[in-house]
């Protein structure tokens, strides 16, 4: 499979420097986006946005943490299966049912920014455990679970911005 | 330093010879046209040194045409034949265009997108948009001097792919080479310098005649990224005319108007709304075909009240791309104003509350998006140096999915994602034996296909009989630069592929352009067969000068036989070029592009690994 770390000129790790992945990103972007091949010919354009493509769709995956993560596991052999593998700590799932309805009862901006802050905090939290699971200890099975979780709290950020959506 | 010089392909090399190139702001109401003459960004006049021209079309009989100032000074005579806001129609179907209930046209309901019918025939908003398109363009070739190498159209960033492809498609229609669609709201950043001059993050508020469009732009190093977009591509500078309008109706108590009544009312509102930018209230009068008579007075209050919703429903907009970027009001570095509705006083109050500082309005807020959209078009045209150019990542605005069981939609691409951007999903049979597949594209954020807007529609057959589950049928999107989908659909078991290609159902196909360009090139008697041999002439001509800047810089990566087979085809290509049929030509260019294939994605690979180099290096 590809390793989407290299295209980047990065080693693969979680905790990534995200300025040099940018930095990276845009060098790469202006040689090979199509802006630069408007005035040429077919076969270079076809190229351009091939290359272009697959530049953003590595750089997409690096910048988020979950798809990031997913991509080093698979990397390493363990294939996360969020799809499938969905059994979760008892204790997490509650925790994650009671957030759901706070955000059901949350009808002011005010409210919803309280806890935007608190699933910031916890996702900050997790990313860290993430980073230490993947880099120092080589734990792919445990950072399987940590990143279903981060996962989970992605779906409730997603949330919260429907709740704003709906408040307007 | 060898190493990191990358000569651009098809760069001329000599620097006054810049291809003429210029940047088209097709608008509701008035659109301009604009070009960088040495070095300067300058919107191009009419003869009688107008810049705006407005974007009313007449059909006066089956041959005439008038477009701008003379079919709108004809627009209440004779309604129905003249078409004004039509960049409100492209792309839509009856059931989805605004105001439609007001407008005095006969609607024809044709397949994907509504047609209006007049004295010249049925007209679609593509062929419509095409004859303002077509004026800007010999404008531009009579005050230039000079055929156009290719032109930047701009479209609002909220713009769907039928509204994006229909655009293009105009633009082909009126024989201008469209070089790229750009969004309004980044070519009005880049008119105000924000790509050398700052870093940082900048929206832009764009109230135009029909649209509203909020972009979020963070800016850095020469690299111009659109973080988000968000807008309502149905509120704009008309809706207050609209509002104007109805509150004469109703304070002068007026009975159900004639269509020629309304425009006349409609234009007198407009006229009264860019008064009270600059005076404390303004009079309204008219005299109706019934000769009843219309005298009222409105003041700055009253306007503000009964336009506050509207000011208030552009703020949604601004909330949410702000979220969408994760940044707070005050992060945001400056805001530029765009549209001539931004000059009203209530609106630039209400921006500069929300972000709590003065919005950027030193340019013409008619002519930015022009003027950026020339110096846009001048880069993309390889007239400027490496170093002095600028690049720009654009998302998508609109999230491209397709149909799934139950009528619910899976989202394949979510809005904005950079482009150019591809995604692939696997889906498989459910019936044993099943050979077809029917495949609906939607664009949307909803979750329920029926909220969302129906892209294209197109059925797989051939796949190989087998049980249910068995078959891998693999959805290709491909969304280019200039935000257009393509779709492919392939079955890949037992070693039989089946693969097609889609265009939105609101675009055009190219039979389609070329009838309708066959058409038109008859009316204006001009001939084909010499047109399309300059057109091909210049094609070739193109790739041949750009073929052999890529030899000049990087022959070192094809051995000597493949380099002597690029020069075959080059030197057939000339050959034919001095011919007098456009075919032989055709042949000629698609071989060369054949033949620089491999070379192509050789040279890419190259670039990419001397940027890593470079960037090591300079970190070290």
């Amino acid at each position: 499979m590809q390793n989407h770390f290299d295209l980047f000129g990065l080693t693969p790790k979680f905790s990534i420097e995200g300025e040099a992945l940018e930095r990276s990103y845009r060098e790469i972007q202006s040689k090979v986006h199509p802006d630069r091949f408007a005035h040429a010919g077919d076969a270079e354009r076809r190229a351009s946005l091939q290359w272009t493509t697959r530049v953003n769709e590595a750089f997409q995956i690096l910048r988020n943490p979950v798809t990031r993560a997913r991509h080093l596991l698979e990397l390493h052999g363990v294939d996360v299966a969020f799809e499938t593998n969905t059994a979760m700590p008892p204790e997490f799932l509650m925790q994650q049912m009671e957030l759901r309805e706070s955000l059901e009862g949350a009808k002011t901006p005010a409210s919803l920014d309280e806890m935007r802050k608190r699933l910031q905090q916890e996702k900050a939290q997790l990313q860290t455990q993430i980073g230490e699971a993947i880099d120092s200890k080589k734990d792919y099975t445990a950072a399987a679970g940590l990143v279903r979780k981060l996962q989970f709290l992605d779906r409730l950020d997603e949330e919260i911005d429907s709740a704003y959506e709906e408040i307007e | 330093m060898a190493l990191m010089q990358i000569a651009e392909p098809g760069m001329s090399p000599e620097p006054h010879q810049a291809r003429l190139a210029i940047g088209i702001d097709l608008g509701t109401t008035n659109s301009l046209v604009a070009t960088v003459r040495s070095g300067m960004p300058a919107v191009l006049p009419d003869a009688h040194g107008r810049a705006l021209l407005p974007s009313i079309v007449r059909y006066v009989d089956a041959q005439k045409i008038e477009v701008g100032y003379a079919a709108q000074a004809r627009q209440s005579e004779d309604p129905k034949n003249t078409v004004v806001s039509v960049k409100r129609f492209m792309g839509r179907g009856v059931k989805d265009a605004a105001h439609i209930e007001n407008a005095p046209y006969d609607f024809v309901d044709g397949p994907g997108m509504l047609q209006i019918r007049t004295v010249a025939g049925v007209k679609s908003p593509v062929e419509v948009s095409s004859e303002i398109l077509r004026v800007l363009r010999e404008r531009a070739e009579l005050s230039l001097q000079g055929n156009i190498f290719g032109a930047v159209i701009t479209v609002p960033a909220y713009f769907d792919d039928a509204q994006r492809q229909a655009t293009k498609d105009a633009g082909r229609l009126a024989g201008l080479n469209v070089l790229r669609l750009l969004n309004e709201p980044t070519a009005a950043a880049i008119a105000y310098g924000l790509e050398n001059a700052s870093e940082g993050t900048y929206a832009v508020y764009d109230l135009g005649g029909g649209t509203f469009d909020l972009s979020i732009l963070k800016l850095s190093k020469g690299v111009f990224e659109v973080v988000a977009t968000s807008g309502d591509s149905m509120l704009g500078g008309d809706d207050f005319d609209q509002r104007v309008f109805c509150w004469v109706v109703e304070k002068a108590k007026l009975a159900p108007l004639s269509a020629h009544d309304m425009r006349l009312l409609l234009v007198k509102a407009r006229e009264a709304k860019e008064y009270l930018t600059f005076h404390g209230e303004a009079r309204i009068t008219a005299k109706l075909s019934s000769g009843e008579f219309v005298d009222v007075v409105l003041d700055t209050e009253t306007f503000c009240s009964i336009t506050q919703t509207l000011v208030q429903k552009t703020l949604a907009p601004v909330r949410k791309a702000l979220r969408d970027a994760g940044l707070r009001a005050d992060e945001v570095k400056g805001v530029v104003m765009v549209g001539g509705a931004t000059r009203m006083p209530q609106i630039q109050r209400a921006v500069g509350e929300f972000f709590r500082r003065d919005p950027l309005n030193n340019l013409d807020p008619d002519k930015v998006v022009a003027l950026g959209a020339a110096m846009q078009a001048n880069v993309l045209a390889g007239n400027k140096p490496q170093g002095e150019d600028w690049l720009l990542l654009d998302v998508i605005p609109l999230s491209l999915g397709i149909e799934t069981m139950g009528g619910l939609t899976e989202k394949i691409i979510p809005r904005n994602t950079t482009i150019p951007a591809g995604r692939a999903q696997e889906f498989t049979t459910f019936k044993d034996g099943q050979t077809g597949m029917s495949i609906h594209v939607v664009q949307g954020e909803r979750e329920l296909v029926s909220d969302c807007r129906s892209l294209a529609r197109f059925e797989l057959k051939g796949i190989p009989p087998l049980v249910a589950g068995a078959a891998r049928i693999r959805v290709g999107f491909q969304v280019d630069a200039d935000g257009l989908l393509s779709v492919t659909a392939t079955e890949k078991t037992s070693g039989v592929e089946a693969s097609v290609t889609v265009k939105p159902s609101y675009g055009l196909a190219d039979a389609d352009i070329e009838r309708m360009l066959r058409d038109s090139f008859e009316h204006a008697r001009e001939d084909m067969h010499s047109r399309a041999l300059a057109e091909q002439r210049v094609d070739g001509q193109r790739l041949i000068e750009a073929t052999r800047a890529a030899l000049a810089a990087d022959a070192g990566l094809l051995s000597l036989e493949e380099k002597n087979a690029i020069e075959a085809a080059i030197a057939t290509l000339e050959k034919r070029l001095a011919g007098s049929d456009h075919r032989p030509i055709k042949q000629a260019i698609e071989a060369l592009n054949r033949a620089t294939d491999e070379f192509a994605a050789r040279r890419m690979d190259a670039g990419i690994r001397r940027a890593l180099a470079g960037r090591k290096i300079g970190s070290l």
